[in-house]
């Protein structure tokens, strides 16, 4: 996984609440392979009209934010179904960091787990985003997880909050398997005593 | 933290799990059950890629369900991709030598009904599985909750996971639910009062006369709509009828064994005096069959009630998300619900696809007609035999209602059961998202007998003014 320092880039300002993992990816294409390139189908039904045709007024079918790399969207984006393939569809479609209110819990570890960051931010300091990114398409939000901060253009900094164990993980790109693997001595030590005191909790 | 300090049921649980905890409070947590099914393949694929073998095989249980075929079993599915998924499943199960409950097993189902059902569930374990659902299990007071790919190919690698303590959220009800009113509507009330994020960083609690009073299957309903709340687990404390449901199955122990767990399963309770972040009280009483009118499950109102008004929303934020969701929808603010016409009916899923959600619907469907297309899929094979032999087959199709193979089917339309663009179905899942069911797919939420309502009426209706009410 590659580490995440900081970014400086444009901003896809997506004014919709509770966009569950399945209209970021819906439950359809689950049963394709990584191979298939997941930015096809990333907010397939949500991105075309009733006709299948792109729909102009999808954010991200507009030319000036499609290869944008900041989401920032409103309350409970990804809530609903732990498919990782939401993830996917996002950071196949070039996505780094998804800004938001609120966040379902899964998909927030899912995006860890994958190297997008996601942030839970203010509503109003979203509202601000979403107001600049508006007027100028090109204007950059700037994230820097080591200080956890944002800055809208260059207005003053804005600090954020995330759990310092994600951070880490992401910072360093740590593949999480290898840092449990690190704990294999504690591990093996506390599979045989749970064998003894709950050995009645193993299927029968 | 001394013996003497009030704990939580989730905190016990918790504690017992720990193998090792970093100075940030994350924690290494051993996990006692993990469920697989067809979209597991992207975490056997992981595992595979880094040459990591499974490491406790014996604790995995795989089960088919999203992709297998509800009808014509036998011929399998017409789609090559979805034949492909439940193969995969099968290949990756067996070359790992993990136990699979695969689309021929007698007992094959939905992952959260057949891991209850089998006894694989029990008070104090903690279960994961790729799937958002398990939450249901925390009905049996344990702690169990939906992880992603990554995190699957972790537990098969290492048998734990990392995790951070969730805040807490103890969802009180008390009194009593009245006639014709279920944990359905129970869970779409409190849903609709904490909202679709209310709980998310939580994990609630579920207590009350309410909740005790009620089953296992209803239990499980509860618990299983945890996450459309936003929460990360939902549970409920063990106690006789937990003990009682549980006795004599398959996978629980035997013996002297079944006696020592039977003891620890009684210290699983939260002690008096225990703190929880976050307290909600509900009355029992209050609460009516409850339908949802949008695209979330928070857009939920009682039965008698009308489609809500944006302009009543309270923020702007809000009243365009109304306003986006009635025009998905196709409905008008002031619409009384019970005038919704209703296309189809989907009675099935790990919400609402256990035995006694099936006699439910029967007694309303018994010595009446449907009149809209209705499914009715039962939540697992042995699910769908105890019904045949209890006779609710013949009253389904009597009624003119389709009885078919167990599988989530219409609930995510994964396996090709779709509602097709533009029709509105009356549905006993857990999600109302926009083309949930299939594309442009319109879906009303609700209890079976409410759903079976609305089957032989045509329109969204209030069982309780069909009469015979139990
Ligand atoms: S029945 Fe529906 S909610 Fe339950 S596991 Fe299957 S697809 Fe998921």
């Amino acid at each position: 996984m590659k580490p995440f320092t900081t970014l400086s880039a444009p901003v896809v300002p997506l004014r919709l609440a509770n966009v569950d993992t399945d209209q970021i990816l819906p439950g359809r294409y689950l049963r394709k392979p990584r191979s298939a390139g997941y930015e096809h189908f990333l907010f397939h039904d949500l991105r075309r009209d009733a006709h299948g045709d792109p729909d102009p007024e999808f954010v991200l079918n507009k030319p000036a934010y499609a290869t944008a790399p900041i989401l920032v969207a409103d309350r409970n984006f990804g809530g609903g179904s732990s498919r990782e393939g939401a993830v996917y569809a996002l950071v196949d479609q070039g996505i780094k960091v998804v800004l938001a209110p609120s966040f379902g819990d899964i998909f927030a570890s899912n995006a860890a787990k994958n190297g997008l960051l996601t942030v839970a931010v203010a509503r109003d300091v979203i509202e601000r985003i979403w107001e600049v990114a508006e007027a100028d398409p090109e204007s950059p939000l700037t994230i820097d997880l080591a200080a956890q901060t944002l800055r809208i253009a260059n207005e003053d900094a804005v600090p954020f909050e995330i759990d310092p164990f994600r951070r880490e993980c992401l910072m360093k790109g740590l593949d999480d398997i290898d840092l449990t693997l690190s704990h294999s001595d504690a591990l093996d030590a506390f599979e045989t005593e749970y064998a003894n005191r709950y050995g009645f909790r193993n299927p029968t | 933290m001394t013996s003497s300090t009030p704990q939580t049921l989730y905190r016990k649980i918790w504690d017992q799990h720990v193998v090792t905890t970093r100075d940030d409070g994350t924690a290494l947590l051993w996990v006692d059950r993990h469920y697989a099914h067809e979209g597991s393949f992207h975490a056997f694929d992981q595992l595979a890629a880094s040459g990591r073998k499974v490491r406790r095989p014996d604790l995995t249980v795989g089960v088919a369900d999203h992709y297998v075929p509800t009808r014509d079993r036998a011929k399998g599915s017409a789609e090559p991709e979805i034949r492909e998924m439940i193969r995969l499943l099968d290949a990756n199960t067996a070359g790992s030598g993990i136990r699979l409950f695969g689309l021929d097993d007698p007992d094959q189902g939905i992952v959260h009904v057949v891991g209850p059902e089998q006894g694989l569930t029990q008070p104090g374990l903690l279960i994961v599985c790729g799937d958002s659902h398990t939450s249901t299990h925390g009905a049996f007071g344990c702690l169990a909750f939906g992880i992603g790919a990554s995190e699957v190919a972790h537990v098969l690698a290492t048998q734990t996971l990392w995790q951070k303590p969730a805040k807490t959220l103890r969802i009180t009800v008390d009194g009593s639910l009245g006639p014709g009113v279920t944990a359905k509507d129970l869970i779409l009330a409190i849903i609709a009062e904490v909202g679709a994020d209310g709980a998310a960083g939580h994990v609630i609690e579920y207590a009350g006369s309410a909740i005790t009073e009620l089953s296992m299957e209803a239990r499980m309903t509860v618990c299983n709509m945890s996450i459309e709340a936003g929460g990360r687990a939902g549970m409920i404390a063990p106690d006789e009828t937990t003990i009682g449901w549980l006795k004599g199955r398959p996978a629980v122990p035997q013996g002297q064994a079944w006696d020592a767990a039977v003891a620890q399963w009684q210290t699983l309770k939260t002690d008096a005096g225990a703190e929880f972040d976050r307290e909600v009280r509900i009355d029992g009483a209050s609460i009516a069959p409850t339908v949802t009118w949008g695209v979330s499950p928070e857009h939920a109102e009682p039965v008698t009630g009308t489609v809500p008004d944006p302009a009543q929303a309270g923020d702007p934020g809000r009243a365009a998300a109304w306003e986006a969701a009635l025009d998905y929808m196709g409905l008008a603010a002031g619409q009384a619900l019970s005038d919704i016409r209703i296309d189809r009916v989907f009675i099935g899923s790990c919400t609402n696809a256990r035995i006694e959600d099936l006699r439910s619907a029967a007694r309303v469907l018994d010595g009446r007609t449907t009149v809209i297309p209705t499914m009715i899929v039962p939540g697992s094979s042995a699910v769908k035999r105890q019904a045949e032999d209890e006779g609710l087959d013949r009253v389904f199709t009597a009624s003119g209602a389709e009885w078919l193979e167990s599988g989530c089917s219409m609930c995510a339309a994964t396996n090709g059961d779709m509602v097709p663009p533009g029709e509105r179905c009356a549905s006993t899942t857990n999600r109302n998202f926009r083309g949930r069911q299939g594309p442009g797919s319109r879906t009303h939420l609700m209890s079976p007998a409410m759903a079976a309502a609305a089957a032989v009426t045509g329109h969204i209706t209030d069982v309780r003014r069909l009469g015979d009410v139990r």
